[in-house]
């Protein structure tokens, strides 16, 4: 009996830590990756740019939303707040002292993670919905605290000043938007790489046992409510990111669009349409969700102004029906079925 | 030698219900221990007390001689103390060897150790063949000094049974102190050291198997006194 459990122990210590995606997804991947990288120059319009640049800045948030929810189980109805942070801090810090954004980035996400640890210390502690409705009503807080504060524009909001020199300093690229396009895709790239690696790593899978079974995980000891923090954190920062980038990008920050609940709601319904908890989940729902909208927009005009929601709300309902795991689990489990065939 | 585990006077009320009342028991180190009573006599509670899960209103758990009283349950696991769920709690969306890598990674930050590890304590329960599949049940018999087991034979057929006891023998003879809430009384007959009984959320015996179970209190506590029936 021991014999047969030693050659076993051998064969599945021999085997990858993590095992080889099929081939085929390889190469799908490498397609795809090839196709972004020169998706600029194969489509030039300024339309088609702006497209896919907003598919990458949604793609950025969505997953910012799913480390906190996706992986660590919290549904957080508050992202925008940090979305509006990132916008404001590198925005004040430029149209104030002349400081360029690139400082202002960090300064926001480190901002947008005190935030977090601030709203997640006493919210995070309590199970259930408790942190979804916290979450939603400090988000509307901040929005009015941020619509009355002179100091930042208040409900009028603030222009990032134009400069026409130094673009890489200022980050302002006013005769294409190729650059733009570059720099969100070198965002996704590296805020993907980090949920890569924070999946594989210690803490990722703390917070996949506590999102799973929070009493399961504090008896192999797991604290709870330090971890969830963390990953609230990780979350808020990523989601600051794509704040300074949009800040950047349209160069006006309306507080009324930058902590709406509709930002908060929507990189929540582009995740669990994808794939909550997965790796390309986030991605797969903004390359689906992005275009809907704004092509939704051009063909029924201002007055289909919400018809984009409406097709959100029926998508939402048939994955809700159909696939409660998002689409892309369709994918995963056949690659772990594959995986497991001898 | 004092004992591992040292449990006085524990108390726990919820409103005008006591579900333990002035618990006093011991555990040795090497020892196995079994906690019997009918439903509702407070055998869950109880672990989740001395786990941290719940705030006693009184009393002491002393491991190794040190005060755990009400410390976070993650605390008091690592201080070495592992527990097991009347429901199991696996980690679902993980497979068999991740939901053990969760485990393993509280001694290593290292993921091919804690894998190793997790194949390790795998082949010792006689998992490895369904490593690689989605937990959809499972108890993790992680490698610790003192384990509490929540009717881990409930649910389970009898053939696995056999297997179960032969595992906390395997558990016994490395070193490692079990506690085992058991309904089954020809598992914990045959496994336990000393047996605790509860009744109605009070001690009513704790002594070695065959002297509690010829407790006149213990019998009636299962099967009614004569005074009940009449």
């Amino acid at each position: 009996m021991s014999g047969s459990r030693t050659d076993m122990l051998k064969t599945a210590r021999a085997e990858p830590l993590w095992p080889r995606p099929p081939l085929w997804v390889s190469a799908l991947g490498a397609a795809a990756l090839a196709l972004l990288i020169a998706y600029p120059f194969i489509f030039t319009t300024s339309f088609s740019q702006h497209l896919m640049i907003l598919i990458l800045l949604y793609a950025l948030m969505a997953q910012s939303w799913n480390v906190v929810a996706g992986l660590s189980g919290q549904i957080s109805l508050g992202q925008a707040i940090f979305f509006g942070i990132g916008a404001y801090s590198s925005t004040v810090l430029f149209a104030k002292y002349g400081v360029t954004p690139w400082v202002g980035l960090m300064v926001g996400m480190l901002l947008s993670a005190l935030a977090a640890v601030a709203i997640g210390v006493p919210t995070l502690r309590l199970r259930g919905h408790y942190f979804a409705i916290a979450t939603l009503l400090i988000g509307s807080s901040v929005q009015i605290v941020f619509q009355r504060w002179d100091w930042v524009g208040a409900a009028s909001g603030l222009y990032v000043p134009i400069e026409r020199a130094s673009p890489w300093f200022y980050l302002q690229f006013h005769t294409s938007k190729v650059p733009y396009y570059y720099l969100a895709l070198g965002a996704v790239a590296i805020g993907y790489l980090v949920v890569w690696k924070l999946r594989r790593s210690r803490l990722g899978f703390r917070l996949q046992a506590l999102r799973d079974e929070p009493d399961a995980a504090a008896s192999l000891g797991i604290a709870i409510a330090r971890h969830k923090v963390l990953a609230f954190m990780i979350s808020a920062a990523m989601m600051s990111v794509a704040g300074t980038f949009y800040a950047q990008y349209v160069l006006v920050l309306d507080p009324e669009r930058l902590f709406s609940a509709e930002i908060s709601i929507i990189v929540l319904l582009m995740t669990v349409l994808g794939g909550s908890g997965t790796l390309w989940g986030p991605a797969l729902g903004a390359a689906i969700l992005v275009p809907l909208s704004e092509y939704s927009r051009i063909w029924f005009g201002g007055t289909g102004r919400t018809i984009d929601l409406i097709l959100y709300g029926i998508l939402i309902l048939l994955v809700c029906m159909w696939r409660p795991s998002g689409i892309l689990s369709l994918l995963e489990e056949r690659i772990r079925r594959r995986a497991e065939m001898p | 030698m004092s004992p591992l585990l040292d449990v006085s006077g524990l108390t726990k009320r919820y409103g005008g219900v006591t579900a333990n009342a002035d618990i006093v028991f011991d555990v040795n180190e090497g020892e196995i221990v079994g906690i019997i009573g009918p439903n509702g006599a407070g055998k869950s509670t109880l672990f989740d007390l001395i786990t941290g899960f719940q705030q006693p209103d009184g009393g002491r758990v002393l491991l190794d001689g040190h005060d755990i009283t009400g410390l976070r349950p993650d605390r008091i696991s690592r201080l070495g103390v592992a527990r097991t769920f009347q429901k199991l709690k696996p980690f679902i969306d993980l497979t068999v060897t991740e939901n053990v890598i969760v485990g393993a990674l509280a001694h290593t930050s290292d993921m091919k150790t804690a894998r190793d590890r997790a194949l390790e304590s795998l082949a010792f329960v006689d998992l490895l063949e369904k490593r690689n599949n989605f937990a959809r049940e499972l108890s993790t018999g992680q490698r610790k000094r003192l384990i509490l087991m929540d009717e881990v034979t409930g649910g389970v057929d009898q053939r696995s049974i056999v297997g179960l006891i032969a595992l906390v023998l395997e558990l016994k003879q490395r070193g490692v102190t079990v506690v085992m809430i058991e309904h089954n009384m020809q598992v914990i007959m045959r496994l336990a050291d000393r047996i605790l009984a509860l009744h109605a959320g009070r001690p009513i015996a704790f002594g070695a198997p065959e002297q509690v179970r010829s407790e006149p209190a213990v019998v009636d506590a299962y099967l009614g006194t004569v005074t009940d029936a009449a």
